[in-house]
């Protein structure tokens, strides 16, 4: 584990593993709420949690350092369930990559469950983590100028659903009416990161 | 007269809604945003009476006309340039009534990019997680403001502040920026670390809200491969794999997949805010705390 200094105000806690931004997320959010750590800002990502806005992130950096972590509480909360329909453009590329019929892909998909390891590109957008690592994708190769807003997407060992329509070059595997995102909603966000989420398979429209 | 709004004739190249922003949400991946050159955006409110987080216009180099369909006292900032009212010059720099119906034109910047436009009782658009700012990378908060735009105005608060010109700093001929190095200033070479903190840069025209893109020696890494996508802060100087750095503004994403070389000193982004393309830009290390 290493603690980065990122300008005057902000550190990066910098560890090996997902599990462990996993645990460090949940410790330094404890932390701050009950109160004995104030920071404006914990965002976890793939191996790092920034913590933005301290005071005091010489000392900080030194108390963390010194800090034993705990592993990751374990999953609790209520499970968001996501209806999707596994119509995606890419899935027959995915279910080729992964060696098995489409039907059985969506299958795997659709029977894993997955959690929020962090968000990032837009609001609402989270990078959702539970897939053996057998199952990691590549990007495409190219990048479409526009992927509509729903579309359920995989890229590396992450599944992501986008928010609104965008530019993304995440293989898409199906598609959702789930809002993911709507500022008048409290929560304004769907998924946040450690919330535990289920893929549910829906018929496409007009099946029987 | 009970209207108060704010109708929009000219909107200029580019005019935002800007306030303090929105901190506090970078989990969910939402930008702080806010107004670049903040320390304007607070003097313009001080001097019509508003409290310092009331939401502000932000213009880009051509500044706005507007007409306000009430009497208001208004005060322009930031980048310096001409202001009139149904064509007459009035006070840059200083609160200015202007009655009901009459045409304010913000001209274009003499110096600087941005220009801060404060109302008596703010701008009052529809507040998103608790901000009014446009945030132009994720799409949060109001459009930018488009010829015909009729903006609600708040009940005006407090006096208006007793100046005649209230100072401001010049829009810089050159621009220093104070870097601390890292978080990953290992990921380059020793003589692109050297070249970032020595040579000469200029402000790029390719610069916006989300970033000021600089143009000068490529940064060469030292290492191959992506790091694994990680929170960014305001400030961040981000080398993309073409090594031409972008110094994250407020509009900046909450995470990113490339390498940090060092942060610059957040009282040094106003100025960066002002910088016209073509600026001398200069990057020195800060050491120590």
């Amino acid at each position: 584990m290493n603690v980065l200094p990122v300008g005057d105000h902000a550190l990066l806690v910098e560890v090996s593993s997902g599990e462990e931004a996993e645990a460090w997320h949940a410790e330094l959010s404890r932390r701050r709420a009950e109160g004995t750590l104030a920071a404006r800002e914990i965002v976890p990502a793939a191996r790092t949690v920034l913590l933005d806005g301290l005071a005091d992130p010489v000392g900080l950096a030194s108390e963390l350092t010194a800090a034993q972590v705990p592993p990751a509480p374990p999953r609790a909360g209520h499970v968001v369930e996501i209806p999707v329909r596994y119509d995606g453009p890419d899935l027959a590329d995915v279910a080729a990559h992964w060696g098995v019929a489409a039907q059985e892909a969506a299958r795997i998909h659709a029977g894993t469950e997955f959690r929020v390891a962090f968000c990032g590109f837009a609001p609402g957008f989270g990078y959702l983590t539970g897939l053996p690592a057998r199952y990691d994708v590549p990007r495409r190769d190219t990048p479409r100028t526009a992927v509509p807003a729903g579309s359920v997407a995989l890229a590396g060992p992450y599944t992501g659903v986008y928010p609104r329509s965008s530019p993304g070059g995440w293989q898409l595997i199906g598609s959702t009416d789930a809002v993911l995102w709507d500022h008048r909603r409290a929560p304004a966000a769907l998924l946040s990161p450690g919330t535990r989420v289920r893929f549910v398979l829906r018929r496409h429209q007009g099946d029987v | 007269m009970t209207d108060r709004a704010l109708a929009v004739v000219r909107a200029g190249a580019l005019t935002t809604v800007q306030d303090r922003g929105r901190p506090g949400h970078a989990h969910l991946g939402v930008p702080r945003s806010g107004a670049l050159d903040a320390p304007a955006a607070a003097l313009v409110n001080r001097l019509v009476g508003n409290p310092p987080g009331a939401a502000v216009l932000e213009t880009t180099l051509t500044g706005c006309a507007l007409r306000p369909r009430c009497a208001v006292t208004v005060a322009v900032g930031g980048a310096p340039c001409p202001v009139t009212a149904d064509g007459r010059p009035v006070s840059w720099g200083a609160p200015v009534a202007v009655p009901a119906g009459a045409l304010l034109d913000i001209g274009a910047a003499d110096s600087g990019v941005r220009s801060y436009v404060a109302v008596s009782g703010g701008v009052l658009v529809e507040p998103v997680l608790g901000s009014r700012s446009t945030d132009l990378l994720s799409g949060l908060g109001p459009p930018p403001l488009a010829d015909g735009t009729v903006l609600a105005l708040g009940r005006p608060g407090g006096p208006y502040a007793r100046v005649d010109v209230a100072p401001q700093p010049a829009p810089p001929a050159e621009l220093v920026l104070r870097v601390r190095p890292g978080p990953r200033a290992d990921w380059f070479t020793p003589e692109a670390v050297r070249a970032f903190t020595s040579q000469p840069y200029r402000v790029s025209s390719a610069s916006n809200r989300i970033g000021l893109r600089v143009d000068g020696p490529a940064l060469e890494r030292a290492r191959p491969g992506e790091l694994p996508s990680e929170g960014t802060v305001l400030g961040a100087v981000q080398v993309p794999p073409d090594g031409r750095p972008v110094v994250f503004l407020a509009d900046h994403p909450t995470t990113g997949g490339y390498p940090v070389i060092g942060v610059v000193r957040t009282a040094d982004l106003p100025a960066a805010a002002q910088a016209v393309p073509g600026t001398p830009v200069r990057f020195p290390t800060l050491h120590g705390h």
